[in-house]
């Protein structure tokens, strides 16, 4: 196709290049950052050396933080071969040839960064050590007594059995539960309004009550009057019947977006089918929906599995209280923070599977179009 | 007396008025198609007849039992017709053959075996017997559509509904699907069809049904529709179609 278009003046002569422009601020500012970075680690590593308690601790952390200063050192690496790509590309623009000279400036620039980048983390690990390492180590003994770590680690680990029992029968349970209330909260014609009502009442008020007061009244109240059953059941099944209840209704309200985000095509073909509204519900809507929304669902039950360690409030001897009971003899919350390793090292795969899941999603979505 | 038959049924949306008086009769084992201007209502009138819309006047028999209105047993109306949409509607996440078994397992109570067996039968007659274990996705748009057919005959149906099956598909796959339902009008279904394949249409149909704005502006033999249109907006749609290629 050839269009004809009016000529426009125009100035003859050679385009304007574009400037070059240089890498050398940001480089300096490289070279600044570089310098304190490394400042920062030598004295935390020097603190560790010299203040550290004695044993293992000198021993690890000493090299850590001997890792941390060669690491510091290690960023002057991308900042010298900022350097030559920035003479380089200074030489090339003298020569004329533009071209390289922006391609060195982008490649200067780029080192420039990374240098940057490489020395954020490791100014943050130094300022965390140092730290640890304030008032005489005094943090680094109450958060991290290693001596005292290890005689509490194994009583601790034994009760955060308990933890992960409530929390999966409370699991367990919510994911029947919730269902049961998703559905009446979407349960069908006029007939199912006094239903959704209730189940909309039941959401709202589980929603708005902290899960640490739910398990109070429930741990004490239920005994506290006697209700027959209830009150005999103990503060394990008090716990997991009040975090049922908790999450009961947010994963309800889970599984609803997730019943809602199905096509009401989908309804109509299984209808279509003969299939009456449980049957269209159990066999096409509902095993849909769960696929959709595993990746939320295990997110709440994330929160879930945490807040088992509110039981402590009605006495359930869980790991939270067993290292209070550790910690109150001793003067040193290092029993505690084996509490939070334990639950950092169930969480964090749990979070990853989530993130895969999410990632499998998303790729799906895409390769649909 | 006609098998299925629309008597002056009227059909709105709120205050909309979709279907204003459709009457229209279908004799056992023949092909009617439904022609007309997009949203003039063929598939509104397709879902009234399988009771996935109520209707607010006149009544749909089937078989000389009225099917429509309130009391009526849509379960097991919709075992007796059958209904294909444009856009396959097939469950995601089942099977091919789990697609096709579901409703003759949950619905008539067909023992597993004996559904899997016919299900298998019915994909080998469409050349899909090797896809039994795939998912939808894993299929073309011909392929899924084709399922989608096999899924409603596994049911036994007495009338089968089809909204514009090939409306959605890539040129080359349409020939597929109108095969099979070639070969269902050969062997005696009842069918009503709303379609946009003129060809198809006049081969296949025992009657054509112009449908205009609502209503049943003309019906009869094909050869009169498209040879010799009565109505002056039935010749207009026609002039359309005939420009746009497609007959
Ligand atoms: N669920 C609905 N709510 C409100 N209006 C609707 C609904 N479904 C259809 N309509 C309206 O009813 C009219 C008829 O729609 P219908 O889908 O039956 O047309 P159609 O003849 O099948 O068209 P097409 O050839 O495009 O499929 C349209 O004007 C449409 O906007
Ligand atoms: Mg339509």
């Amino acid at each position: 196709m050839t269009l004809k278009t009016p000529p426009v003046a125009r100035p003859l002569g050679v385009a304007q290049p574009s400037p070059v422009g240089t890498a050398r601020t940001l480089l300096l500012a490289g070279v600044l950052l570089c310098l304190l970075t490394v400042g920062m680690t030598g004295f935390a590593a020097y603190l560790t050396i010299t203040v550290a308690e004695t044993g293992v601790w000198k021993t690890a952390l000493g090299a850590a933080t001997l890792v941390v200063v060669v690491l510091a050192l290690l960023t002057a690496r991308p900042l010298i071969s900022g350097f030559r790509q920035q003479v380089a590309s200074t030489t090339a623009a003298e020569a004329g040839d533009l071209v390289s000279a922006r391609k060195f400036r982008a490649r200067a620039a780029q080192s420039g960064w990374t240098a940057l980048g490489s020395c954020l983390p490791l100014m943050f690990i130094a300022t965390f050590t140092m730290f640890l390492l304030a008032n005489d180590h005094a943090v680094q003994t109450t958060f991290f007594d290693a001596q005292f770590m290890a005689q509490s680690v194994g009583d601790v680990t034994v009760a955060f059995g308990e933890n992960i029992k409530i929390a999966l029968l409370a699991e367990a349970f919510v994911l029947v539960w919730a269902l049961v209330i998703a559905l009446a909260r979407l349960a069908p014609s006029k007939a199912g309004r006094p239903l959704r009502w209730l189940a909309t009442a039941y959401v709202d008020v589980f929603r708005a009550i902290p899960s640490i007061i739910v398990i109070y009244l429930v741990g004490f109240g239920l005994p506290l009057a006697g209700v027959p059953i209830l009150s005999e059941m103990g503060p394990m099944w008090s716990a997991v019947l009040a975090l049922t209840l908790t999450y009961g209704a947010y994963v309800a309200e889970v599984y609803r977006a997730g019943i809602e985000g199905i096509h009401w095509s989908q309804v109509s073909a299984a209808r279509s089918l003969g299939l009456s509204y449980g049957k269209t519900m159990r066999h096409v809507i509902v095993p849909q929906a769960v696929r959709k929304v595993t990746p939320p669902l295990l997110n709440d039950f994330i929160g879930l599995q945490k807040d088992t360690a509110l039981v402590t409030i009605i006495g359930t001897v869980d790991a939270f209280t067993q290292a209070k009971m550790y910690s109150s003899n001793y003067f040193n919350l290092s029993s505690v923070t084996v509490v939070a390793i334990l639950f950092i090292i169930i969480t964090i795969p749990q979070t990853r599977f989530v993130d895969r899941l999410l990632e499998r999603d998303a790729r799906r979505q895409l390769s649909k179009g | 007396m006609a098998f299925l038959e629309l008597n002056d049924v009227e059909k709105s949306y709120a205050t909309n008025p979709v279907l204003r008086g459709i009457t229209l009769h279908v004799a056992k084992h023949q092909v009617v198609c439904l022609i007309g201007a997009s949203g003039c209502g063929k598939s509104t009138l397709l879902r009234c007849v399988n009771a996935l819309e109520d209707i607010q006047g006149g009544d749909i028999r089937l078989d000389g039992d009225v099917v429509s209105g309130e009391g009526i047993d849509v379960n097991s109306l919709r075992r007796k017709v059958g209904i294909v949409f444009q856009s396959f509607n097939l469950f995601p996440h089942m099977t091919v053959l789990q697609n096709v078994t579901l409703s003759p397992i949950r619905v008539l109570g067909v023992p597993r075996a004996d559904a899997e067996k016919q299900a298998i039968a019915l994909l080998t007659r469409v050349g899909l017997a090797e896809k039994a274990d795939a998912y939808p996705d894993q299929l073309s748009g011909g392929q899924q559509q084709r399922v989608a057919i096999v899924r409603a005959l596994a049911m036994n149906p007495e009338v089968l509904l089809l909204d514009e099956i090939t409306s959605a598909l890539d040129p080359e796959l349409v020939a597929e699907v109108l095969n099979i339902v070639r070969d269902l009008a050969a062997d005696g279904l009842t069918i009503l069809m709303a379609t946009h394949e003129m060809s198809f249409a006049r081969e296949v149909a025992d009657t054509v049904a112009y449908i205009h704005e609502g209503t049943v502006l003309e019906q009869g033999p094909p050869a009169d529709i498209f040879g010799a249109p009565q109505h002056e907006r039935t010749q207009a749609f026609l002039k359309k179609i005939i420009e746009a290629g497609r007959l």
